[in-house]
């Protein structure tokens, strides 16, 4: 029943695609006020959309499995709480979650809008109903999460076991935000275009667009990572994988945007830039949609999926990238009349520096990640390229992107001096001599880890010591560059002072090293509402002496039979201590991995303080207006 | 003579284009350095000579061919053609199971031995990786 309201409200929401256009375009040639039916219209589609939404939401929580989505992805025996987060745990529910929040961020840019001309509202309505609507005929087409199966199973096939976690129930949802979020910038950076608004007022409007959109997609990779740290049992936070490169692109995007809207506000520059950062944003997002959902890619994410589902998406990226393209080509105009003249010394030079090095980080990443699929299509050669290639083409460029970073900030707009010349010369010899102290007793590449992690620390203390100075100006900047340079120092000391201990034990057993015992005490068994778990209970010692008890857990699910390894991670301000086990083949061993991480906690709370820093400036800007 | 702007400009397009070619370079460089191409066990029976390169060899684990000692694991990745030997010392996923899928990367010691430095299997119990449903495929 549910499913059926759902089905039918998901068509009724792409008739009302129809009649937006409509009257969006008669709109469009009439010179008066924006049509508040296009408002209503919206409105209402949106809410057939998440009449949808909750049907199929209600499908899952009642167990109706004459719904093929609900068989494929739940069981009866499945918490509640599961049951509910697996409606946006596969390919149907998750675009329709999609497609939920394109109709809910378009109601809420009209809302948002008031202020801005009519006919550039109209065109964003317009190109973001364009979106809509092609969402809405590849969820109708090639992917309707509400499939009626005759005669119903008895029985669902169950979610895969390591989805069935609180992290990744919103992972999606948080994820999704940012990447629907860019749809609007792209609709709006058209429409401005087309009706010649790229102006300091547009930038103003667009940029808490851009910000919300990048906040969410920070906190959503974050989440993703969190959960892939303890629930992959690697413990590792970030492997390279191409659905994670796939996130982290529209991200380098983003961030590239927020700073060059500033510039764009500011001095009226970099108009035909913003608009290219604004198409690749979206585009960036819709790929990784593609990628992730055409099987293409070889990655831990890649669950079911469909040859003709790829290839709907695939059209469809072509068309809107073409009418981008086409769009950007007739409606660009060379702005004549302001002086395109940047000093070398200025901050919009310091930010356009900040630009490239994002867009040489984002080309790395993408050749990275389409190197792979491009060589197996022309020579049906298969390779991975893995953490390698990214760390050896992205670390050495982080040094002078700190130094600009640090230095940047202190120029001022048009053209400056720099300040203060002898003192931050002095801070950065400082820096580098911390560095070396601290760098000269370990065990890694002696020279470009002193100049990376001096160059870390340099950017540390100056942003420090700005926020002690500055006060509360130009606060959002301060805490985000603050919380990078933590990021930075927490990612680099975790990974030069991680230990690794991989061993088979017995019950019983001990594995001794120099600096730590670890006792394998025993393995207890319980029985949970949909999986079985084993506990093991290790005591593991350290050198001082101080010891400690943990129980990593291994769930064996019952539908679908599979085994998952749950970390039990003990958490302090220094470091984290990760133990998983793993049984093989029901052989006595269990295989062991023990890993103390240091800083870790850092590196999720710096992440924190950086989009922090980002939703403080759109907490200033709505204060300021 | 041309004036000082144009100079200037000339000056910077040429740094930018080299900065470019730099950059391709060195990314094509390092790609061709780090990738990893990925064989099956009859490939491997192949190969003309043995690389030092690591590698990525995938197939099923054959069946009552898995051993486990404290430090080491030894087992038989076929692709039910040819075999190849693998041992490893290290972490196992949990869906590495015999008659399942694996992906083994590490380096070739000769043609029926392969020392793996990971294991990797997926967390889905239908899964089969590509490369290995297309080695299967092809026989």
């Amino acid at each position: 029943m549910a499913s059926l309201i759902g089905s039918y409200s998901l068509i009724f929401g792409a008739f009302f695609s129809f009649l937006i256009f409509f009257f969006s375009i008669k709109n469009l040639s009439k010179n008066e006020i924006l049509d508040y039916k296009i408002f209503y219209l919206s409105f209402l589609q949106f809410l057939f959309v998440l009449i949808s939404f909750l049907g199929l939401i209600l499908s899952f929580v009642v167990s109706d499995f004459s719904n093929e989505t609900v068989y494929n992805y739940s069981h009866s025996t499945k918490p509640l709480f599961y049951k509910i987060s697996g409606t946006w745990g596969n390919h149907e529910g998750s675009l329709l979650l999609w497609l939920l929040v394109l109709t809910l961020f378009i109601t809420l840019f009209i809302i948002e809008s008031k202020k801005q001309p009519k006919k550039y509202r109209v065109l964003t309505i317009l190109f973001q109903q364009i979106i809509i609507f092609g969402f809405l005929i590849f969820l109708l087409k090639t992917s309707n999460p509400f499939n009626f199966i005759y005669p119903s199973p008895k029985e669902g096939l169950g979610l895969n076991p390591i989805l069935q976690d609180p992290a990744l129930a919103i992972h999606p949802p948080i994820l999704y935000l940012g990447y629907v979020g860019s749809s609007i910038i792209f609709s709006s950076a058209l429409s401005a275009m087309i009706t010649n608004y790229i102006t300091k007022e547009w930038a103003k409007h667009i940029k808490k667009w851009i910000l919300i959109s990048w906040i969410f997609l920070t906190v959503g990779i974050l989440v993703g990572s969190i959960w892939a740290y303890y629930e992959l049992g690697w413990g590792g936070f970030w492997f390279w994988d191409p659905v994670e490169n796939v996130s982290l692109m529209p991200w380098f995007a983003l961030i590239t945007l927020i700073h060059c809207i500033l510039v764009l506000e500011k001095r009226q520059i970099l108009k035909s830039w913003v608009i290219v950062l604004s198409i690749a944003t979206f585009t960036l997002s819709m790929c990784g949609t593609f990628l992730v959902r055409s099987g293409i890619l070889n990655s831990v994410h890649t669950f079911a999926n469909d040859p003709e589902r790829g290839l709907f998406i695939l059209i469809f990226l072509f068309s809107l990238i073409f009418l981008s393209i086409f769009v950007f080509f007739i409606f660009n105009k060379e702005d004549k009349k302001n002086n395109f003249s940047i000093f070398w010394m200025s901050r919009e030079m310091s930010i356009l520096v900040n630009n490239w090095f994002m867009m040489y980080f984002l080309s790395v990443v993408l050749i990275g990640t389409v190197y792979p699929i491009f060589l197996e299509v022309i020579s049906s050669e298969k390779i991975s390229v893995g953490p390698p290639f990214f760390n050896k083409l992205i670390i050495p460029f982080l040094i002078p992107f700190l130094l600009i970073m640090s230095i940047g900030p202190k120029f001022k707009w048009i053209k400056s001096n720099l300040n203060e010349k002898i003192f931050l010369f002095l801070l950065l010899i400082l820096s580098l001599f911390l560095s070396f102290f601290v760098v000269k007793n370990l065990d890694v590449d002696f020279l470009i880890y002193t100049i990376l992690v001096g160059s870390a620390f340099y950017l540390f203390f100056i942003t420090l010591r700005d926020f002690f100075i500055m006060r509360f100006n130009n606060l959002s900047q301060n805490i985000a560059h603050f919380g990078f340079s933590l990021f930075i120092l927490s990612i680099l000391f975790n990974n030069i002072f991680t230990t690794e201990i991989i061993t088979n034990l017995k019950v019983g057993e001990t594995f001794h090293s120099n600096k730590v015992k670890i006792y394998f005490e025993n393995i207890e068994q319980a029985n949970k509402q949909n999986y079985k778990s084993l506990i093991g209970k290790f005591d593991v010692q350290n050198s001082d002496g101080v010891s400690e008890i943990l129980k990593p857990e291994l769930r064996i699910y019952n539908q679908p039979n599979i085994v998952t390894s749950e970390a039990d991670i003990k958490t302090d301000i220094f470091e984290d201590r990760f133990i998983t086990i793993n049984i093989v083949q029901n052989k006595e061993y269990f295989n062991i991995r023990y890993q103390t991480k240091p800083f870790m906690i850092w590196i999720w709370f710096s992440v924190l303080l950086i989009s922090l820093g980002g939703l403080i400036s759109l907490i200033k800007k709505k204060y300021e207006n | 003579m041309y004036g000082r702007k144009v100079k200037f400009r000339f000056f910077f397009v040429v740094t930018i284009l080299l900065i470019l070619i730099l950059t391709t370079f060195l990314v094509l460089k390092s790609l061709e350095e780090n990738v990893v191409y990925f064989q099956s066990p009859s490939e491997i029976k192949n190969i003309a000579e043995i690389k030092k390169n690591k590698i990525r060899v995938g197939g099923m684990v054959k069946e009552n061919s898995l051993s486990m000692q404290s430090t080491v694991i030894n087992f038989v990745i076929t692709d039910f053609k040819n075999e190849i030997n693998v041992t490893y010392s290290g972490a196992v996923p949990n869906l590495f199971e015999e008659g399942k899928g694996v992906v083994a990367e590490g380096f070739l010691k000769d043609r029926n031995f392969f020392s793996a430095t990971k294991i990797l299997a997926k967390h889905d119990e239908n899964y089969m990786p590509p490369e290995v449903k297309a080695a299967l495929q092809e026989n």
